[in-house]
């Protein structure tokens, strides 16, 4: 018997290269039993790659990497057995019903004819697909298509699930819809490892964050503890114009959370009382004409992330990191 | 074995939701045989009836056209993240590739039957017992199982579905330098090699033979060494390129 209190995900020391372009450089992740994990990056910060080892589909050059206390690489078999990837491209057949589909896979994962049909009846209904359960899947919607996929991911009840950004394309309601499932799943004691460009996202799902950038956790913590990271609020100044604000950059001493030189706005880590925040307007703006206008808010996800990152969160381009390899 | 019927089924199901390419994968071997026999039969002399003669051949093509219809399939798959689901639940490039080979022999025995048909109806006159057809059959199911792996690892290797469809040309035009359409001695002398050798010929001359009680000799046997050859590089070509695309 193994022990019983191991995680749900175990990496420690995870790299993999590409040729010579290394993707991952020594990652350490957990996720415990039944908690929910968010892997925040930019694009090519090696998400969808760490995401590939831990569901077997690629095999590390270096490190340890337990799923459900197995190893992926000596234990391949019991791992597959443990876990459901859902992944960035629709696993679906647009060409197959809804309940084609999840007898599929039901049979796929040994179940038997009447098991899988049983299953995919359950699992349509609690994804609300039972009335288009006899539809062929190229007339459903992009909401729908995402939680047939996700049940497709359901039909062997793992106990670690991955998802690689499960809501990017989806319409406000649908990602909901989709975040009520994964809190149910997570409630009932599924651990959870899920990609994600949307701060939102990790802040509404995740119980920690681990932000990924060049290949290596960059910070890991509560979203509470990362946005305190930031400083619990933030300044944020507008400078009068381009000269001022470059004036500005040069003149300040403090850390800048953020920099955005076609609206003239900078940001500032801040402890929020008035005291602090005089003194930071005095030093910035000793003249006091530079300045035109300031707002103090609270740190979000992505003030931690352009910290960690010097880069918006859904920013596309201007990484200096290459594309991963898209496996398509 | 399993695991391959239920991809086998998935294959099957998608394929009956795409009525154009069956049909498609008919309506040609049926028309080619119209024109061959119609239009160009008159005025090639085989010595008996032309139907009769280029029956064989068009089985032949009718196959191989079919079966190169699984690189295709294989090419869109692999675009999908359906590979990589059932690869993280732990089935492997053999089965995944095995379904698609099941659902081709499949589709490609009934485009079979109707080309055979056809051909009834317009003049074809077999002269096989019982035993002579079952070997015929046998052999041409070799020939399906052998392409269609083939096919599925020019579907591994293809990057898009049009690139793919390269290869059901390929396999189109290989019976025409063959015995399939006119006697080899009619072609010209540099030719001859190539036509008597290449991996169609024996197929068509075993067919021939068993249809209409001609002897035999040693060609039914060369026709199924070429498809055992094929099949056995096609299933270890096949099994690597698919480790080699998925990692």
């Amino acid at each position: 018997m193994r022990q019983p209190p191991h995680a749900a995900v175990e990496v420690q020391g995870l790299s993999k290269s590409y040729g010579d372009h290394a993707v991952l450089r020594s990652v350490d992740l957990r996720v415990e039993q039944g908690g929910v994990l968010a892997l925040l990056g930019p694009n090519g910060a090696g998400k969808t790659t760490t995401v590939r080892v831990l569901t077997t589909l690629t095999d590390p050059d270096a490190g340890s990497v337990r799923v459900a206390g197995y190893d992926v690489v000596t234990e391949r078999r019991r791992a597959q057995r443990a876990i459901s990837l859902t992944g960035q491209f629709a696993a679906v057949d647009e060409t197959q019903t809804g309940a084609e589909n999840l007898w599929t896979t039901a049979r796929l994962a040994g179940l038997t004819r009447a098991a899988a049909r049983r299953r995919a009846a359950e699992l349509l209904e609690r994804f609300a697909l039972t009335d288009a359960g006899g539809r062929l899947v190229r007339t459903y919607s992009g909401g729908m298509r995402r939680r047939l996929d996700l049940a497709a991911g359901l039909v062997g009840e793992p106990r670690v699930l991955f998802l690689d950004e499960p809501t990017t394309g989806l319409d406000p309601r649908s990602r909901r819809q989709l975040w009520e499932v994964v809190r149910e799943l997570a409630a009932a004691g599924t651990a959870v490892l899920l990609t994600t460009q949307y701060l939102e996202e990790a802040d509404q799902l995740a119980d920690r964050v681990a932000v990924l950038h060049g290949g290596r956790i960059a910070a890991e913590g509560t979203p509470e503890e990362l946005k305190a990271s930031a400083g619990q609020t933030v300044l944020e100044v507008t400078a009068a114009d381009a000269a001022a604000f470059a004036r500005l950059e040069a003149r300040t001493p403090h850390p800048v959370a953020h920099r955005s030189p076609e609206t003239l706005t900078l940001s500032f880590p801040t402890r929020g009382d008035a005291r602090h925040l005089r003194t930071l307007l005095d030093e910035l703006d000793p003249g006091r004409d530079e300045i035109t206008g300031f707002s103090v808010r609270r740190a979000t996800l992505d003030d931690v992330f352009m910290a960690l990152t010097g880069a918006p969160a859904t920013e596309t381009t201007g990484t200096t990191d290459a594309k991963e390899p898209s496996h398509v | 074995m399993s695991e391959a019927l239920t991809l086998a089924g998935r294959c099957l199901r998608m394929n009956r939701r795409d009525p154009e390419a069956l049909f498609m994968a008919i309506l040609l071997p049926v028309a080619l045989m119209l024109v061959f026999v119609y239009f160009f039969g008159g005025a090639i002399d085989t010595g008996s009836a032309y139907v009769t003669y280029v029956v064989p051949g068009l089985l032949v093509l009718c196959a191989g056209y079919g079966s190169a219809g699984t690189a295709m399939r294989v090419t869109e798959d692999m675009r999908t993240g359906v590979v990589d689901r059932f690869r993280s639940m732990g089935v492997t490039g053999t089965p995944m590739l095995a379904g698609h080979v099941a659902a081709s022999v499949v589709r490609n025995i009934l485009a079979t039957a109707m080309v055979l048909s056809v051909a009834l109806l317009i003049g074809f006159r077999p002269a096989a017992d019982p035993l002579a057809w079952l070997a015929a059959a046998g052999l041409l199911l070799a020939y399906l199982v052998a392409v269609s792996w083939l096919a599925a690892g020019v579907g591994l290797l293809a990057r898009t579905p049009e690139g793919a469809s390269g290869f059901t040309f390929f396999l189109m035009f290989l019976p025409y330098p063959s015995s399939a359409f006119v006697p080899i001695e009619t072609m010209p002398t540099w030719l001859h090699g190539f036509a008597e050798h290449q991996p169609v010929t024996p197929l068509i001359e075993s067919l021939r033979a068993l249809l209409l009680d001609e002897p035999l000799g040693s060609a039914p046997w060369t026709a199924l060494a070429w498809c055992g050859g094929i099949l056995l590089i096609a299933v270890a070509a096949s099994n690597a390129l698919f480790r080699f695309r998925t990692r």
